[in-house]
């Protein structure tokens, strides 16, 4: 009987359980299936406190440190706005007209930048993981561009593409290509061979290989190379628009620098980090739907 | 209830000369020499033999998934060359769709044909009723033990009406009461349809409970060493696995396989599944 027990750590990859937390608490862990009667068990009321007098206790060293110039040596945090000025400057920035044209465009490079580098990276993959001849043919020059992060990409972008909204779009793109790439070559060539025989011995042709076997098959695979993808490509986006744009979040964030109103830099970095974590949950979340089984075989503690 | 199961009085079955190698780095390793054998449409006929000797590689051969060195495979008169639903496969481990449900996995062949789908439904309901899976059409295959796994896998291939049932150890992985049951199970959905059957076990227990005819295999090489009908009436029961007659069979499979000699030059890989195998064998029926 492989009951709901187990399924907590394996199902449980949302915001509030993060990695890290799982090696921390092992003697938390230990109690767990006890605790976990076929439903969802929430955080332990305690567990949950700690968690936001820790939020707390962070804001609040953080406002004692700007608030009183502090001055480390080291580091210095006389220049940092504190929490009681980032409030003030978040709030301005939600009232005005500005703030729509900067998620907006930023919002939309992301995903033209995701959407065409997840569609050429699963193809790519799939070609790749499947067809020997695909993989002499596209695999060298791919090997080439792989270790050269999107970032370095930013000059020649811009002398490339006709307009900076291009090049900004094409940066996203291969901060997200080759995670989506890798991932997809991988789940391809770990698909079970026995499966692709079966499926052939019940009249599957190579369309219907492909369509029915292979890409389910490394659907949980092409997921995490997606939500891997999506936090590169928002990454990438981000140090473009410092250098190459005209709107955006990460433009914001820079130019608020230039005119020295730092509260705002704060502003940009906490857009920059909801935006960029909800994304990423969002593909996670698509993909969970998008493979059932594979939760279902988490949670039984399966392979 | 037979009707929309009847399948075809074909599925003869025609060996000649049959030779199958594998490669080992550089040497060469005969797995399958110059078998000959034919079976008739209809029959059920276990494949017998030590681990090592050859059965995977003869039903994959049989399959279609494997390509003979010389010597040919006839299934009614036609070579076969290549897999085809005609000839279903089940193999000792599932190998279900693990994304797919259980009514989907039994459907596939149907919708590789292009059969819509609510006809491919209703006829995978009907399997599943044939191997006693009613309820469980809106599983996924890690929700069911491994004896319900080998029913779908079993429904599965059942659903394209082969002409022939390539079975390699499908209940080796399963508990002595639960293979009890699905060994009769199969003998009850084979009643219903008469499709021929090629089973593979090492189990001399089973094959001549389930078999008209068993093929006795020996290794190094790969050869058909004896061929045993197993005269028993149907259906069969347990006063058959005790009687005078059964007993007489099994000595002289259990002589056939004692008699059987570890290879003088094993190949990689299956020096060591041979001694072990033969005397594991040995034991099992003492
Ligand atoms: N994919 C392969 N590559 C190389 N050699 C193989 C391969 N499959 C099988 N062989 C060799 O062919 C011989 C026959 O193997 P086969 O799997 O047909 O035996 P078997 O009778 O099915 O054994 P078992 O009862 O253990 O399943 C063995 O010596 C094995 O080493
Ligand atoms: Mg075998």
């Amino acid at each position: 009987m492989h009951g709901a027990h187990f399924s907590l750590a394996a199902t449980d990859t949302s915001l509030s359980a993060p990695a890290q937390d799982d090696g921390a608490s092992n003697d938390a862990d230990i109690d767990r299936p006890e605790t976990a009667k076929g439903k969802r068990a929430h955080l332990p009321f305690g567990r949950l406190f700690v968690r936001l007098l820790s939020l707390v206790v962070f804001v609040a060293l953080w406002q004692a440190a700007s608030g009183n110039r502090l001055h480390l040596g080291l580091v210095n945090f006389q220049n940092v706005p504190a929490p009681s000025e980032v409030v003030p400057a978040l709030r301005d920035l939600l009232q005005s007209p500005k703030i729509g044209a900067h998620v907006g465009s930023s919002l939309c490079r992301v995903f033209a930048g995701f959407v065409s580098a997840a569609l050429a990276g699963i193809a790519l993959g799939l070609m790749i993981g499947r067809s020997r001849w695909a993989a002499d043919l596209l695999q060298p020059p791919l090997e080439m561009l792989r270790p050269i992060p999107g970032v370095a990409w930013i000059p020649l972008a811009i002398l490339m593409f006709p307009s900076s909204e291009l090049s900004m779009v094409f940066i996203t793109f291969v901060g997200a290509l080759f995670p989506v790439l890798l991932n997809t070559i991988h789940g391809v060539s770990g698909i079970d061979p026995r499966l692709i025989a079966a499926a052939k011995s019940l009249g599957a042709g190579r369309l219907r290989l492909l369509t029915e076997v292979i890409a389910p098959g490394a659907a949980p695979s092409i997921v995490t190379g997606l939500s891997i993808g999506m936090g590169t490509s928002w990454f990438c986006l981000v140090t473009a628009e410092m250098i190459a744009g005209q709107y955006g979040i990460g433009y914001f964030t820079w130019e608020s620098y230039n005119l020295q109103s730092y509260a705002d830099i704060v502003v940009g970095m906490l857009f920059i980090g909801v935006f960029g974590m909800a994304s990423s949950v969002l593909v996670r979340k698509f993909g969970d739907l998008l493979t059932p089984w594979y939760q279902i075989g988490n949670a039984c503690g399966h392979e | 209830m037979s009707d929309p199961h009847e399948i075809s009085r074909s599925g003869h079955i025609e060996s000649r000369d049959l030779s199958i190698g594998w490669r080992h780095g550089k040497e060469h390793f005969q797995a399958v020499d110059r078998v000959s054998f034919s079976i008739a449409a209809g029959q059920f006929v276990c494949l017998l033999g030590p681990s090592g000797c050859g059965k995977s590689t003869l039903l994959g051969a049989l399959a279609g998934h494997i390509r003979a060195a010389s010597g040919s495979l006839f299934l009614d008169g036609a070579a076969i060359l290549a897999p085809s639903p005609e000839r279903g496969l089940v193999f000792q481990h599932h190998t279900l769709f693990p994304w797919k449900k259980v009514i989907d996995n039994v459907a596939f062949g149907l919708k590789m044909k292009g059969v819509a789908r609510a006809e491919r439904r209703a006829r995978a309901r009907e399997l599943l009723d044939l191997v006693g899976l009613s309820g469980f059409e809106d599983k996924y295959p890690v929700q069911l033990s491994g004896g319900m796994q080998q029913r779908v896998e079993i429904a599965r291939v059942l659903i394209n009406q082969p002409r022939v049932l390539l079975m390699d150890e499908p209940f080796g992985a399963l508990d002595a009461q639960t293979r009890w049951i699905m060994q009769q199970l199969l003998l009850q959905v084979w009643a219903s349809i008469r499709t021929t059957i090629v089973f593979v076990t090492h189990d001399i227990d089973e094959a001549l409970f389930l078999a008209d005819r068993v093929l006795v295999m020996s290794h190094c090489p790969g050869r058909i060493r004896d061929d045993i009908p197993v005269p028993a009436a149907r259906p069969r029961g347990e006063a058959w696995l005790t009687s005078d007659g059964f007993i007489r069979l099994k000595r002289h499979c259990l002589d056939l396989i004692h008699d059987e000699r570890p290879c003088a030059n094993p190949p990689d890989g299956a020096d060591l599944a041979l001694q072990p195998a033969v005397s594991r064998l040995a034991e099992a029926l003492i």
